[in-house]
Order: structure tokens, then sequence, then C-alpha cells
């Protein structure tokens, strides 16, 4: 069975036609429109962190330091970490398609607190202000970490300033992840029992958990560190009795998670794509399920595994370096069940299967290194080199912005109520990959010989490497410049959407494209399991029903 | 802004709630989830106050006899007293017995700003010893800088602490105010909420308390 | 915004919170808490000072957890929501001080 209830399509003006006024949108409560917000200003700091990064790659072109000073060098590397992490990365799938799609998948009229997720917005924009203020101020040079003594006691840059912002937009986070936890638990339509929640809300889930229970941490924290800048009080300064180790073990109880709130989403997406497009039900559903909270709360054992070196107990190292290996598990589960799905599936070559094959190759590569960096002597071998950069760049760009890409071009028909180009796709997804392996590949290979990260000049047998990796960066840059062109091209240009042009199972494709402001004309009846494809290109979406025919056929 | 619709049974709930029922556990369990996160925010420092009292033990010890434990007593039992209040507003609340239940917000109120008035007095005095890192800390004994770092948790602690109480009394009074027109007579989930809230800044301050004032021994 | 007579909630909320009678007996064995852990201060009694006086801390919470906040009489997931916090500072613990104890860094 293909066909969709008629019922739950009566045609009111989409969420985007609703009203057309400026005061619309920055005063809505609407769910979707809430998304679409935040979309834009993560995509500003996304472009803001990638000209950083354009800079620092070009310096790096040739091994003297000839492009800009050693002290602006700090500073670009910082603001962009500071501003992929803080303000693109863990905002990015949760608050655009997760404020999106988790209400609808659903099947919610909203979230459960949309003026708390509309707050949450605004929250984010102060919070980016406060970035801004210390851009323009003349920047902060201590790396994203805010390792002490440096940012307290030494650094002449805007930290504190810096420090706010990345506070205010924690509880941007928090909100959005409460939000997120109150509305799977209490806004599930009839019938979407846990286990035909899409897995994409599983992995939401968990992420929202790293959300609320990690981002306080982080906010504690920087308020110590601007007391202690302010008032010259030693926290964490050896000199006056404090520990800064201590800040580092702070630091990293929510910033390790942190890692997970970046990927989780992805692996979230990716799920939604690989089954739609093999056309067959996800392999191994509960063990994706499972492995996502496995991996939020394993998640918050491994920090330690980040200081091997910082002179901590070796002790500790070792159990932080066996459970860090524990980390592996639920991951590797994920990406076996992906395969298992694809394999005899029906696979067609969408846009955004490429993006999440892509996901899998280098979610794998990234993962697999991440098991050398846990394994305590080669960590000690390869710290701060450019290993390490190459490692988790795999993670939060090559997967977690893959991931974001694909999951933008899959759901865009229902964002947009139009098609993307998909010729221009499919160039994008194949660009980004190779650009994306061009750039960090040779960075593994540089930092095993060991070239140190974080310096603005380097000995010149590297230059091969950098050279290749600049290259890389230069087609990358084109990668993502080129879905920014054509998906604004396509809201007005693109070809008119159908309600279901992927022929998948959600929820959210039983709805109109763009849905109406409350998603359904009625509260829909969950009456199947997610994920019901046929190889021949029929399915079973999860709903045919609705609240109200039910009452119609009993008082019939 | 978000419209309320009437269902069969119960007070109006916001539009994308099915019912009363539903609406009051998701705000329920959404204030819960809040407390979560404040539990971690305040463990992280709790967390670095018991690593440096753990190292510095005598030190910390010494510090913590130079605190006004009267004060922090009597303060606890303004606390305590004030979360019986809330509680039993809150029980009010659901019975329907508006006035009972603005006359016990506005004791917890009162008690409220008590606590935050005898916290005033106890800085003030504090000042006047010269134990305020930064401003005009002097320590005639041994170990200075380890001292200052007591004094500096004590002052951190505490004031996120009166930050929350602050905050809660804002609210409660903007509340009081909604309560004696009759906003909470359908519905009194906002004071449930409220009460959750308050109890928490209460136990916040049970383990500050010891915490700080009587680990002296 | 609707207006509408409503039935009276009292009955489906009450069953949910502890008699008057149960506030007033938490609230005293809050008050004897108290005393307990100020009188235990003034004696010596070496590591068991910071022990009993988190202890009666913890207990005093739990009080005031279970019956003020009515989690004693609330669903399961509220008991989840609730310990939530606490499990996870409890892992914050636990790794923090499995370095310091074992480094050496406390003297």
């Amino acid at each position: 069975m293909s066909a969709t209830a008629p019922a739950l399509k009566i045609r009111e003006p989409s969420y985007i036609n609703a009203a057309y006024t400026a005061k619309s949108w920055l005063l809505t409560t609407d769910h979707k429109r809430i998304g679409l917000l935040y979309m834009v200003a993560i995509t500003f700091f996304f472009f803001v962190g990638g000209l950083a990064a354009t800079v620092v790659r070009l310096e790096l072109l040739t091994p003297q330091g000839d492009l800009v000073l050693p002290e602006t060098y700090n500073k670009l590397f910082t603001v962009h970490g500071v501003i992929m992490v803080f303000f693109f990365l863990i905002p990015s799938i949760p608050t655009t398609l997760g404020n999106f799609l988790v209400p609808i998948m659903i099947g919610a009229r909203d979230m459960a607190f949309p003026r708390l997720n509309l707050a949450s917005w605004y929250i984010f924009m102060v919070g980016a202000l406060f970035a801004i203020v210390a851009l323009i101020g003349g920047g902060v040079d201590t790396g994203w970490t805010f390792y002490t003594p440096y940012s307290t006691g030494f650094s002449n840059t805007q930290v504190i300033p810096m420090a706010i912002g990345i506070l205010i937009a924690g509880f941007s986070s928090i909100f959005t992840g409460l939000n997120i936890i109150i509305t799977v638990h209490k806004m599930r339509a009839p019938g979407m029992t846990w286990f035909r929640l899409p897995l994409f809300i599983w992995s939401m889930y968990a992420t929202s958990l790293i959300m609320v229970l990690a981002t306080p941490v982080l906010a504690m924290t920087l308020v110590l560190i601007a007391v202690e800048r302010t008032f010259h009080v030693g926290i964490f300064d050896p000199a006056l009795g404090g520990d800064p180790l201590l800040f580092q073990h702070l630091f990293w109880f929510y910033s390790h998670p942190a890692v997970y709130i970046m990927i989780l989403p992805g692996m979230a997406v990716v799920s939604e794509l690989i089954t739609c497009f093999s056309r067959k039900p996800i392999f191994g559903y509960k063990f994706i399920a499972f492995s996502s909270i496995a991996i939020a709360v394993f998640g918050f054992l491994v920090w330690g595994h980040h200081m091997f070196v910082s002179g901590q107990s070796i002790y500790s190292s070792l159990i932080f370096s066996s459970i860090s290996f524990a980390v592996a598990i639920p991951s590797a589960i994920k990406v076996f069940n992906w395969t298992a799905t694809l394999y005899k599936g029906s696979i067609s070559w969408d846009t955004p299967m490429l993006y999440a094959l892509g996901f899998i190759g280098l979610f794998t590569i990234g993962g697999l290194t991440g098991l050398f960096l846990a394994t305590l002597p080669v960590d000690v071998h390869v710290t701060d080199t450019y290993f390490v950069v190459a490692h988790f760049h795999y993670i939060m760009v090559g997967s977690a912005v893959l991931a974001y890409l694909g999951g933008i071009h899959f759901w865009w028909p229902k964002i947009s109520g139009r098609m993307y180009p998909e010729w221009w796709g499919k160039v994008s997804a194949i660009t980004i990959f190779l650009g994306f392996n061009l750039t960090f590949f040779p960075q593994f290979i540089a930092g095993y010989q060991g070239m140190p990260r974080r310096y603005y000049a380097y000995a010149p047998e590297y230059q091969v490497m950098n050279v290749l990796s600049t290259a890389g960066a230069s087609i990358l840059a084109i990668g993502y410049v080129l879905p920014l062109i054509y998906l604004i091209w396509s809201m007005r240009e693109g070809e008119v959407a159908s309600d279901n042009p992927w022929g998948a199972t959600g929820l959210e494709w039983q709805t109109e494209s763009p849905p109406p402001t409350f998603n359904f004309a009625e509260t829909p009846i969950v009456t199947a399991e997610p994920y019901q494809y046929n190889p021949d290109g029929t399915f079973t979406p999860q709903t045919t029903l609705s609240v109200r025919q039910i009452k119609k056929e009993v008082a019939a | 802004m978000t419209e309320l619709h009437s269902t069969s049974v119960g007070p109006p709930v916001a539009h994308h709630f099915e019912d009363f029922e539903q609406e009051h556990e998701a705000n329920m369990l959404g204030m819960w989830a809040f407390l979560a996160t404040e539990v971690l925010f305040f463990g992280a420092v709790f967390v670095a106050f018991y690593i440096y009292r753990s190292a510095y033990a005598d030190i910390f010890k010494e510090a913590s006899r130079h605190l006004y434990m009267s004060i922090g007593a009597i303060n606890t039992v303004v606390l305590l007293t004030s979360s019986l209040t809330v509680a039993l507003a809150v029980h009010a609340g659901e019975h329907k017995a508006r006035r009972l239940m603005v006359g016990l917000m506005v004791a917890t109120l009162v008690l409220g700003l008590a606590f935050l008035g005898f916290k005033a007095f106890e800085y003030y005095l504090d000042y006047q010893e010269h134990l305020v890192p930064a401003f005009n800390f002097a320590w005639e004994g041994a170990n200075p800088a380890q001292t200052q770092l007591f004094f500096v948790f004590y002052f951190i602690m505490t004031l996120v602490h009166a930050l929350h109480m602050i905050i809660g009394i804002s609210v409660l009074a903007r509340m009081i105010w909604q309560a004696r027109r009759g906003s909470y007579d359908q519905d009194s989930t906002a004071v449930e909420l409220f009460g959750l809230y308050w109890h928490f800044v209460d136990i916040v301050w049970i383990f500050l308390f010891p915490t700080l004032y009587l680990l002296r021994q | 915004m609707t207006q509408q007579t409503s039935q009276p909630t009292s009955e489906r909320t009450a069953h949910q919170a502890p008699a008057l009678r149960t506030y007033y007996l938490i609230f005293l064995a809050l008050m004897l808490l108290l005393a307990l852990t100020v009188a235990v201060s003034f004696v010596d009694l070496g590591a068991f000072n910071e022990l009993i006086a988190l202890a009666i801390a913890a207990v005093k919470a739990v009080l005031v957890i279970l019956f003020f906040m009515h989690v004693r009489y609330s669903s399961r997931l509220t008991w989840v929501f609730a310990a939530a916090g606490f499990v996870w500072l409890l892992i914050m613990v636990g790794w923090t001080f499995s370095d310091y104890l074992s480094r050496g860094w406390m003297r």
C-alpha cells in the first residue's frame, strides 16, 4: 500500500504562506519557522568560521610564516574553532532539522514549549552577538579550549566576551534539548510507541540528553574562568593554590560529550537516508536505537582521553583509555547495521544518498583513527599533531557536515516545497567528498610524521602534504558554496515538490509540502512501524488514519 | 501568543496540547529536566570545591571557622520554612483556596527576602573582617593563597545561590499579583512549577550549609 | 481565550499529593536534622564529621524531593528525571576524584 490518507491533507496555507511580515517570523512560535531562523544564523556562522579556515590554509601553503603574523594566526584558528564548534556544529542539526522534524515525525502540532523554543533562538543570537563583539574587539587567541592559566592570566585578548557568548549560547542549547526531550515523551501521536519512533528521533533524544546534562557544567566552568580572569583570584592558578588540570576536567566533562552532540544528529539523519534510498527496512532497528543512547551515556565516561599528556594520574589514563574503546562498540553497531541495510537493497543514487554514503566512509575513517588516539601510547606519540586535527575533522566535518547537508537535501522539498536541482546536488556531494579527503587525509600523514598543530610555520619537509591539503580546501570551499547558491535559487525557481517525492514512510511525508502551521489537518494515528520499504518501490506509510476518521467510523 | 482551546474536561489548554493532563505533565517534566541541568550547574562548582578541600583540608577547616555559622543556621531555618510555606501554597492552589494560597505565597516571599537580608548582613561582616577576595582580602595566618581559595568558592557558591533566590523572588512577586486576580483559580500548574524551583534552591542551600559552614573540625 | 466552566481538578490532583499532616511532619524532621548536623559539627569525630554532615544533608534533600516535591507520589518517569541529574553528578565526582586520588596531588 502506498497511498496516503487524503483526510490528513486539507489544503490550508503552508507555514511559509501563513503570514509574510517580518514580525510573523521574528515572533513566531512555529517550530518550523524557528528551525529556519536557526538555519539562517548558523549558515552565517559556518561561512565566518570557514573564512578563518581559508586564511589558515593559505598561511600553511608555505613553511614560513609569510601571510599573517603569528599572533593573528593564533586568533584565526581560535576563531575557526570557537565559531565552528559552538555556533555551527553544536546547534547545526538539532536546532534546524531537529526543530523542524521532531514534532512532525511524532505527529505533534508543535514542540512542547513553543515560546521557550523561540526564546532559545534569541538567547543564541545574544550569545552570538557577544562572540561577534569579541571578534571585532580583537579576537581570542587561546584556542577553542580556553586552557588555564593562559586564558585567565596571560592572554591579552577578548576572552571574557567570548566566554560569556559561549555561556549564553549554551543556555539556548539546554533549552532546545529540554524541549526535544519533553516533546518526545509527551507529544507523540496515538499509536506512536517508542519502537515505532523513527531512528532520527532516538538519536535526537540521545543528543538532547547530552545537551541537558553536560552544558551546565561548561556554563559553570566559564563562570569560574571569568571570575578568575576578572579578579585574579587564582581558581585554577597553581601559583595561588589552584590546579589547571581541574579546569581541563570540567571543560572536557562537557566538551567530550559535546563531540557526540555533533555526531549523533548526523547518525540520526543517515539512518533515515540509508533505508529510504535502499528501499529496505532498516537492519537492526533496536540495535541502532539503543546504540544512540549507549553513545550518549558512554560519552560521559571518557573525557580523560583528552588529558593523557596533561599530567593526570596514569591510572586514570588507563581507565579512560579502556572505556574509550567501549564507545567504539555502539558506533560500530551503527555502521554495520547501515551496511547490512544496503546489502541487496535497491539503491538509488540521489543526492541525499551520496551524502549519506560519504558520511559512512568518512565516519569509519574518523572513528577508526579515534581508536589510535584512545590507545594511550599511540596518543602520547601523536598528541597535538595534525593526526589529531585530521581525526576530529573526519568526524566533525567529514561526518557531521555531510550528514547535515544530506539531511537538508532530503528534507528540502518538505521545508521549501521545492526540489533542489538534482544534477547540481550530485556535483556538490561529490565535490565535497573529494575535496574533503584531499584536505584532511594528507594531515594524517603529516601528523604521524610529527607536524605539530597550532603553529603558523612548519619544517619544510611537511610542505608537500600541506600544499595538497590547501588544494583540497579550495575544492571543498567550492563544494560548500554550491548548495548555498542552488538551494536559495530553488526556493523560487525549483520544481514544485510533491508531498512525498522520495516515497518515504515517515509522518512528515504524509502531510503537505510545505506543511501547514500545525503540521497536520487532523491528529494522525500511527498504524505502522517505520521504514516499511519494499524493493519494488512501494511502502507502507506510518499513518493512514486520523483521530477524526476513527471517531466518524465509530459513530457510524 | 498561543491561543487556548477548550477540551471536554479541565481548564483551557494551549493549542498544541490534546488535553489538560498532557499539558500539565509536559510542564512538570520540563521543570524537572531543567532542575537536572541545575544539579549539574551547581554540581560543577561543588566538585571543584571538594577537590580543593580534600587537598587543603586543614587550611579550609581553619577558614571555615571564620564564617558565621549562626547566621548560616538561621538562614537554613528561614529557607526550610519557606519550603514548607511554598509546599502549602501548592496544596492550597490545588484545593482552590485562593486567599490561603496568596497568603502562603506572600509568606514565602517574605522569608526569601529575609534570607537575602541575613545573607547581605553576613557579607557585610565578612567585608569588615577583610575576607572578601579581590576587594579587601587580608589574612594574617599561614597559607593565605589557599585560604583565599576557600573564600573565593564561598562567595561564588553563595552568590550564585543568591542569584537563584533573587530570580525566584522576582517571579514569585509577579505570580502573587496574578494569583490575586484569580489567574491560577482554574489551573495552578504555575504555582506547582514555581514550588519545584523553590524547593530545588532550598536543596542547594541544604548542601551549601554543611559544605561551607560545618566542616570545621 | 476560551472561557469555560471547568470541572474541579482537585480530585484528579489531590491523590497525587500528600496530606497536610505529612508536610508538617517532614518540616519537623528537617528541623531536627538541622539541629543534629549543627550539634555534630561541634564534636571532633575525625573523618566522620564530613561523612555525617553530608549524609544528613543528603537525607534532608531526599525528604524535600520525595515529599515537598511530590516525587513519592509521581510517575516513574518523574523519578527518572529527578534522579538523572544526581546520577550524572556522581559520574563527574567519581571520575574526577579517580584522577586526584591516584595522582598524589592531595598530600
